[in-house]
């Protein structure tokens, strides 16, 4: 009896709990399948379900759509140039810092640090003013290197601290042997540390796809702008059809969350130990 | 040599802005037009709702989730899981999801609200109070498994057999909380409330992305009201709206980096 009663309760908070993470979900799904007319009758599943509204989509067949090919593209583009200078640029960094020493390595650790807790909304107006006096507003580099500032922080931190749990032993046997740090760097530190360089190359990836307030405020020409910048387009208008908006979203939001869960053993192992440190 | 590319980054991307706005900044008369205009007013009172509020919400709610999902049982791991998503998918299709949902006509909330009541709900979105407590509810959707997960990790932590002992002498659960949980995970809970805080003070998209700041500009927080300035050319208001909460920021930014660089 006791145990029944315990497990009822753990029910009655799971329920909740399952209801509250996956209706907002569940409502973009149903849009994405219901035609116009259908969408408002508060069913919960459509009459007609149907899959006209990713015809719409991948035909560019609708005014806020005209881009969309255009759009995706932009934003791929970004998400891998992102992710590749991130893990180039704090690969480099961490190693540095970690394992050569390099004197002010303290320093450069507190400057990332520095960038990783001020509120990203706060440096973006800063960052705007600087991205027109280096002339590359509207062009998608902009993006690419602002995202690269946000993301390079973290990652750093990410990989020192990865790369602090190498063993010594390694470093000096290979000096011994007569390894250049370059290649120390090459043949033994990069193999080490894949698995974390692969959780930071998709977070940096992640982070950039998913940006919307910097992509909105660096790039605004209908051909530089990534997917998110289109999507906010549709609510320019208040007669916006909401079903085109929906599909076109699940078309958004579904990669990235298939990447997160396909990295999801290095995402959570990597990421979250590293989020905040006791 | 390699640490380089990432010193370039910085100075280019953060250590010049910065300061070329903080020297745009410098002119008092931006301030007076900022503190002239009343949206400038209630917005700081947003945010502060905002940040009390929506933080400890969030952290009570992941403190008690946490103590959920620990439970070694298969379907709470898969409904953690599941849990996840909302902050492991992109904020645009979540929010706009929520955003019609709201919808005071056609919106899923009132038409099941009038289906059952024969009455015509709240307009969630167009009344101020109602549409910042809204923003709060999608701030915390988003943020709360992340925090959740982070609690959670505090608790795995715990050695097991303080909670056997305690049980052995007959400890009941709320003993258990007091005298074994919380001290052990007081810390983590005490820094991650202070990160959250920055954080969520640059939370631009659950706003924005929900109300725009409509009204009539009345549901603006900080991160929004900059960004507004921007929209309207006038970067010195800009500058000026962060500024005006740097005082609050940049004691608990270096609270945080002295936290981290202490081992």
């Amino acid at each position: 009896m006791n145990k029944f009663v315990r497990e009822a309760r753990l029910w009655l908070i799971g329920i909740p709990v399952l209801l509250w993470t996956l209706i907002p979900i569940y409502h973009i799904f149903l849009f994405s399948i219901s035609t116009k007319d259908s969408a408002f009758s508060g069913r919960l599943w459509p009459e007609h379900p149907t899959l006209r509204n990713f015809g719409i989509v991948f035909r560019e067949e609708h005014f806020y759509l005209h881009h969309f090919w255009n759009q995706i593209w932009n934003s791929l583009w970004i998400a891998a140039a992102t992710g590749v200078i991130t893990l180039a640029v704090a690969t480099c960094a961490a190693f540095a810092i970690s394992r050569l020493k390099v004197k002010g390595g303290r320093t450069v650790m507190n400057a990332a640090l520095f960038t990783y807790f001020i509120p990203a909304a706060f440096l973006a107006v800063p960052m705007y003013k600087a991205m027109g006096t280096y002339g590359l507003l509207n062009s998608r580099w902009s993006l690419v290197l602002a995202m690269v500032t946000l993301a390079s922080p973290y990652a750093i931190w990410v990989l020192k601290q990865a790369s602090d749990k190498l063993p010594w032993e390694l470093d000096e046997a290979a000096r011994i042997d007569g390894a250049t740090p370059l290649q120390l760097f090459r043949l033994v530190y990069l193999p080490l540390m894949l698995p974390s360089l692969v959780a930071i190359g998709t977070y940096a990836l992640l982070l950039a796809w998913n940006e919307y307030l910097y992509a909105f405020l660096l790039l605004s020409h209908e051909n530089t702008i990534p997917l998110a910048v289109g999507l906010g387009h549709f609510l320019s208008s208040d007669d916006s059809p909401w079903e085109i908006l929906m599909a076109t979203a699940l078309v958004y939001g579904l990669p990235p969350a298939a990447i997160y869960y396909a990295f999801r053993r290095y995402m959570v192992g990597g990421l979250t130990s590293g989020a905040v440190k006791t | 040599m390699l640490i380089a590319p990432y010193l370039l980054v910085f100075a280019v991307f953060v250590l010049y802005p910065v300061t070329y706005g903080l020297w745009l900044a410098r002119n008092p008369a931006s301030y007076q037009t900022l503190f002239d205009d009343p949206v400038f007013f209630r917005t700081v009172v947003n945010t502060i709702f905002f940040l009390l509020v929506a933080v400890n919400l969030k952290f009570l709610l992941a403190l008690f989730l946490s103590g959920f999902f620990v439970h070694e049982k298969r379907w709470i791991r898969w409904l953690s899981v599941i849990f996840i998503i909302p902050w492991a998918v992109p904020a645009i299709p979540t929010i706009f999801s929520i955003r019609f949902m709201l919808n005071p006509e056609w919106g899923v909330i009132n038409s099941l609200i009038f289906r059952l009541f024969q009455i015509d709900g709240p307009n969630w979105l167009t009344n101020p109070q109602l549409a910042m407590a809204m923003a709060m509810l999608v701030h915390i959707w988003k943020a709360l498994p992340f925090w959740t997960l982070i609690l959670m990790a505090g608790r795995l932590a715990i050695p097991r057999e303080l909670y056997e002992a305690a049980s052995v002498d007959g400890a009941s659960a709320w003993q258990k909380f007091k005298y074994v949980t919380w001290p052990s995970i007081r810390t983590l809970y005490v820094t991650s409330t202070i990160l959250s805080l920055i954080w969520t003070l640059g939370d631009f998209n659950s706003v924005y992305l929900l109300t725009g700041g409509q009204p009539a500009d009345q549901t603006h927080v900080l991160a929004t009201l900059g960004i507004r300035y921007i929209r309207l050319d006038q970067l010195d208001q800009a500058m000026a709206t962060i500024v005006v909460a740097l005082p609050f920021v940049l004691p608990l930014v270096w609270f945080m980096m002295k936290r981290l660089s202490k081992e």
